[in-house]
Order: structure tokens, then C-alpha cells, then sequence
């Protein structure tokens, strides 16, 4: 996905646009206001990413100037204040959504996939391998014209399985990119959901092979 | 709040004062025009009782060196036009009795008044006696001749008693008036006050700004406090929303550097116990903001409740965005969010401070539930009241209906492995008692916990 991040503290948006850069995305910052709005004049975004505290102004004036652009890029409002100080009112300005930092990563990628999913599907988050098709804005997996609907850790996994076929992931490292921070897991919950994931693919030339002592890849048969 | 102590009300004791002062002056005036009149009445028949004296002496004349008095029929006609009254006189020439009463009283004459009244008892009525005199020569010699006429009262018994009701019907009539005026001063008196109360109560309680309305002089300096009071009040509720606002701002900012750098490190870490310290150290760092996020939430709220909102909250859109907002929480847990009933229901307060309210249970119930269960959402609205509940499948309370885990810093002894402050249900319990209802920790029959906000109807 394409980003556009508008933060002005200089150490948390390197930190944001390198951690986003980890999973793929591509990430453009803007340190103020009048810089976003170039940016987004000029580009087409999938996500605007919010601060709403910034040097030259309101981030609440941003969202008033885009919702007056009628432009239909969906904003999450990354905010420090209170949950319980103004939340309301950047709803109101059109955010679709907002997160309180510091940023969990895991649930940005939720949000921004609730937020797409309240939008309306997208061709570009189609997804083709061999006999399958998978939607990653819906979570849909098709296989030879049959419908599975992914849990949200089944998706997740089978996300990072589909965007680098071939390529092998630790037990480790998926434990990682699936769980929470503060989540008391073994890397044994892994094989559960590899477990659940290639009873879904079963039907299709699609599968998760183990590669002994180092992890698992996705493979075409 | 603190009842003000009461001493009295000052239009009251403005009323008594000036019905007191109305009292006294109708009396006065009572016993004025009652002596006023009695005095008319005793000229009026004391001039006519010497007029009549005077018209007897002056037919006295002397004949032969005798004496003659007539009785003119006019000097007992003009007191017979009077009353009814019976007349009594008595004609005398120095110490002799010429005729009449020789009993009737003597009013002190002397050489220098020639001309006395008085009133005496006379045969057993009161009677008023005027009496002349002038010298006079006769056979006898020359002596003072002396004529008294008396006249009984009972006539002007009965004027006094008219002009004793006139009276008092115009001592009444001037209490009543001056009642009817002493409480139009009162009431007007204290309008200015009762506009000002009005308008200062008319206030929502966040409604700081000063006082303008025009009031009295006297009041002015009653005003400049109130506004001088009104105005450190916000100044101090604002520094504290900046307060909360700026230090929220300040921890969260370098903690979202350092947690977004450590998952940065985190994926390039190749040794497992080395990826395990880091996942300790970042779910430190989830629990340290955590805890100030709601340490700062905490006092929000704390700040909020002072001075409750009272608008019109819908209980139901209110949980239906709060569940909406936390799904993708929800569903990276693989936990099921599920509206299981919702009545319209709507409560009179602060809106947010409800949704931070419900947020917190939620939070605890998305925390506490293990992978693949559901956490049931319940608005109900009965005769009893409005209760919002949040059940989960989760390890449940300790104890249930244990009250101290919504004190502060509180936590059950099984959340072992599980990030939290302590303030979730503090929070969740004191926007519940702001609200008139109370929070209600219970355990489910089938395993879990049920965390309830109950407002009773009033």
C-alpha cells in the first residue's frame, strides 16, 4: 500500500516509515501541514496517516481540506491526546478512524483493513496464485470458484505467506508479525494456524511446506 | 452539593418592618382622628351651652331693684336643636340661688374669666356645665350674677361613637394601603436579586462566562466576585484540560519512537532469546503507556465529572460505534464482538465519558477472553433501568461481585501474563456513580466474567 504520513516529530516518523517499509509499503512523510497538502495533491494515496498536533496548524484543518477536495483517500488520525478529550469531533470532520499513539503496528494494518473493507472492495487487493485467488481487503479465499472466508489470523499468515512465495519465515518470525506484544504465546500456536491454513488450501495447488529447522514457505505445486 | 445555611429571608423581614411601621401609624392615626373629633364635639357643645348661658344673662335685668331673668325660649331651643338631651341651669347672684338647680356644680369663675366649663356628674348623668358671668347692681347690691347651663352627654356620646368607627375604618383603610404598597416595595426590591439567582442557576455547568446582566448598585460588588470567582474557575479547568492534553502528549510521543524502533529491531533479529527479550521489552512498553494512557484518562475523566455535561446521550448508537471501534482490536484476539440485544435507551449526561466508560470494559473483556470466544454486548431497558452489559468467556472475576477491583491500582490475582493498570473499572465505576447508577461485577453461570453499567430509572 501507498502511505502518506504526516507527522512532524522528526525520530517517530523515520521510525514509522522504516516499520511500514518492513511489511512492503511504500511510505511518503510530509513534516507539515502545507507539505501533505502538496503531496496529496499531487499522488494518489491508499492511506493518509494523521498527526494531529503539527507546526503549521490543525490536523483537524487538513481533514476539513480534504473532505472539501471531496477526495475519497481514507484518513486515520494518529493522535497523543486523551481518548477521552476530542476524539469525537475528528469523526465528525471525516477521519475514518484514529489510533492513540504510540502506533501497534498490528492493529494499524487491522484498521486500515476495516476501513477498506467499509469502502468497498479493491481490484489492486487481488491476489493470484495457480488455481487461487485470495482478496486481501475482503479476507476471501477462492479456490476453483469456492468462497473460504479467513479468520483474522489465518489471513494475516496467509498474507505474509502469498506476498513472497517461495520465500521461507521462521516459527519466530511469524510469531512476530501475528501476535501482540503483550500476548503469552508459543511458537506452537504457529503450527496451529499452519495447521488451519492448509486444511483451506487442501483443495487447491497452493500449499504451506515445512522446511525442517528453519520454517515454512508457500509453495505451487 | 452544600446546602447554603439560611438566615431569614430579606424580603421577609423587609415585609414585617414595613407592615410593623403601617400598624403604628394606623394606630396613630386612629387615636388622632378620635381625639380630634371628641375635641370638636366638646367646642361645638360647649359654644352652644354658652351661647344659651350668655342669651339667659343678657335678659337679666333689674326692675325695681329686683332681679328678673327670662328664660328666652331660644336659649333652650338651640340646645333642644342639639339632641334630645335633657338641660338642666341655675341662675345665681353672688352665693343666693335666683332659680333653677341649686345643686348643679359650680365651674370655677373668676374675675378674669367670665366665661368656664366643665364636666361633672349630675344626678346621675354625666353632664357638660357652662357657665357665665357678669356683674350686675341690684337692691341686693352689687354682686356677680351667674348663670350655668348643663346639658347631658348621651348625644354626644353617640357622635363620638360615629366618629370613633370613622376612625377606625380610616386607620384600616390606611393599613391595608399601606400593607398592599409595603409589598409591591418588597417585591420589587428584591427583583434585581431573584433575576440574578435565576440567571446564575439558568446556567449549564460548564457555562462560564461572567455575569452582564445590569443589576443594582448595591449588588455590583456581590457580581464582580461572582465573575472574579467564575473566571479563576475556568482559567483553572482549562489549565488542567491543557495540563492533561500537553503531558498526554509529552509520554506518548517519544514511548510510539521507541516501540515503533523496537519492532523495527525485533524483525531483524536473528538469535530466539534475543527475539524473546525484545517482545519482554516491547510489551513493556505497551504496558507503560498503557498505564499513562489511562492514568491521563483517569484524570480526564476526574476533571469531566466535575463539572458533568448534561446532554441527551443514545445508549444505543453510543455501543454500536464503541463495538464498530474496537472490532479490529477484537479480531486480531480472533474474539467476536456481538451486539446480542439493544434497546433504544437514552440517558441524560456526558457522552464521552460513558464511551470511556464502556471502553474499558470492553478492553477488559478483549484482554482477559482467549482466541476464538465471543464477548456479548446486552443494552436492556427495563422498569428498574437501563443496563448495559459486557459478558465474556474469559477467566472471569476472582470473586464475584468483588467491589474492591475497581478501586484504584486494584487487580484480581489471576491476570497473570496480562497487561494492566488497575484503572479500567475505576473509571468504568466512578463515570457509573456520576451517571446516578452503579457498576456490577459479576461471574456467568457458564464460565466468564459480566461487567454491567446499571442506571436505575428514576
Amino acid at each position: 500500500m501507498r502511505f502518506l504520513l504526516v507527522e512532524d516529530n522528526a525520530p517517530l516518523a523515520t521510525a514509522v516509515v522504516d516499520r511500514l517499509s518492513l511489511d512492503g509499503h511504500v511510505v511518503d512523510h510530509a513534516a507539515d501541514l502545507e507539505t501533505a497538502k502538496d503531496f496529496s495533491a499531487t499522488t494518489s494515496y491508499d492511506m493518509i496517516l494523521l498527526d494531529i498536533m503539527l507546526p503549521d496548524g490543525d490536523g483537524s484543518h487538513f481533514l476539513a481540506h480534504q473532505r472539501r477536495k471531496q477526495s475519497r483517500t481514507p484518513i486515520i488520525v494518529l493522535t497523543a491526546r486523551s481518548e477521552v478529550s476530542d476524539r469525537i469531533s475528528l469523526l465528525d470532520l471525516g477521519a475514518d478512524d484514529y489510533m492513540v499513539k504510540p502506533i501497534d503496528f498490528a492493529e494499524l494494518e487491522a484498521r486500515c483493513r476495516a476501513v477498506m473493507r467499509r469502502r468497498g472492495g479493491d481490484v489492486s487487493n487481488q491476489k493470484v496464485l495457480g488455481k487461487l485467488r485470495f482478496d486481501s481487503g475482503t479476507g476471501v479465499l477462492n479456490i476453483r470458484g469456492l468462497d473460504i472466508q479467513l479468520r483474522t489470523r489465518e489471513l494475516r499468515l496467509f498474507e505474509v505467506f502469498i506476498n513472497a512465495p517461495g520465500k521461507i519465515f521462521s516459527k519466530s518470525a511469524l510469531v512476530d508479525r501475528l501476535f501482540s506484544y503483550d500476548d503469552d504465546v508459543s511458537e506452537n500456536a504457529i503450527e496451529v494456524y499452519v495447521g488451519r491454513l492448509r486444511k483451506h488450501l487442501s483443495g487447491s495447488d497452493v500449499g504451506i511446506v515445512t522446511v525442517r529447522g528453519l520454517g515454512y514457505k508457500l509453495e505451487q505445486s | 452539593m452544600t446546602q447554603p445555611v439560611l438566615s431569614g429571608s430579606i424580603q421577609r423581614r423587609l415585609l414585617i418592618l414595613l407592615f410593623c411601621a403601617s400598624a403604628l401609624l394606623a394606630v396613630l392615626l386612629y387615636f388622632v382622628v378620635q381625639s380630634v373629633a371628641r375635641q370638636v364635639a366638646q367646642q361645638s357643645q360647649d359654644n352652644i351651652l354658652a351661647a344659651s348661658a350668655l342669651s339667659v344673662i343678657d335678659s337679666a335685668r333689674s326692675v325695681d331693684g329686683e332681679v328678673i331673668v327670662d328664660l328666652p325660649y331660644s336659649a333652650l331651643s338651640m340646645l333642644d336643636s342639639v339632641t334630645d338631651e335633657r338641660v338642666f341651669y341655675v341662675v345665681r347672684f353672688g352665693e343666693d340661688v335666683l332659680t333653677g338647680y341649686a345643686e348643679l356644680p359650680r365651674p370655677p369663675l373668676s374675675k378674669a374669666r367670665q366665661t368656664a366649663y366643665m364636666s361633672a356628674d349630675f344626678l346621675g348623668e354625666e353632664v357638660r356645665i357652662a357657665s357665665v358671668s357678669r356683674s350686675f347692681s341690684a337692691d341686693l347690691g352689687r354682686d356677680r350674677l351667674e348663670v350655668s347651663v348643663a346639658q347631658t352627654l348621651s348625644g354626644q356620646r353617640q357622635t363620638l361613637a360615629r366618629s370613633s368607627r370613622l376612625a377606625l375604618g380610616v386607620g384600616a383603610g390606611f393599613f391595608a394601603l399601606a400593607a398592599v404598597l409595603a409589598w409591591l416595595t418588597a417585591r420589587a426590591t428584591i427583583r434585581p436579586l431573584d433575576r440574578l439567582a435565576a440567571s446564575v442557576s439558568r446556567r449549564g455547568p460548564t457555562d462560564l462566562r461572567p455575569v452582564t446582566a445590569a443589576v443594582p448598585q448595591e449588588m455590583a460588588p456581590l457580581v464582580t466576585s461572582l465573575n472574579g470567582f467564575m473566571s479563576r474557575l475556568e482559567a483553572s479547568l482549562n489549565r488542567s484540560e491543557d495540563f492533561i492534553a500537553e503531558a498526554a502528549h509529552r509520554v506518548r510521543t517519544p514511548l510510539a519512537v521507541v516501540r515503533t524502533k523496537a519492532e523495527i529491531i525485533q524483525r531483524h533479529i536473528r538469535k530466539p532469546e534475543n527475539k524473546a527479550a525484545m517482545r519482554e521489552m516491547i510489551g513493556a512498553i505497551d504496558e507503560s503507556s498503557r498505564t499513562a494512557g489511562q492514568l491521563l484518562d483517569h484524570a480526564m475523566v476526574s476533571f469531566r465529572l466535575d463539572s458533568l455535561a448534561q446532554e441527551k446521550v443514545d445508549l444505543a448508537s453510543l455501543v454500536n460505534d464503541m463495538v464498530e471501534r474496537l472490532r479490529p482490536v477484537a479480531e486480531i484476539a480472533e474474539i467476536d464482538l456481538v451486539i446480542v440485544c439493544s434497546d433504544p435507551a437514552t440517558i441524560q449526561g456526558d457522552g464521552i465519558l460513558l464511551q470511556n466508560a464502556l471502553r474499558n470494559l470492553l478492553d477488559n473483556a478483549i484482554k482477559y477472553s482467549p482466541a476464538d470466544t465471543r464477548v456479548e454486548i446486552r443494552l436492556t431497558k427495563g422498569d428498574t433501568g437501563i443496563s448495559l452489559q459486557v459478558c465474556d468467556e474469559g477467566r472471569g472475576f476472582p470473586k464475584a461481585g468483588d467491589a474492591d477491583l475497581a478501586e484504584r491500582f486494584t487487580r484480581g490475582d489471576n491476570v497473570h501474563g496480562i497487561v494492566g493498570s488497575g484503572l479500567g473499572l475505576t473509571i468504568a465505576r466512578d463515570v457509573a456513580t456520576a451517571h446516578g447508577g452503579r457498576l456490577i461485577l459479576e461471574n456467568n453461570a457458564g464460565g466468564g466474567a459480566c461487567a454491567s453499567l446499571f442506571f436505575p430509572s428514576s
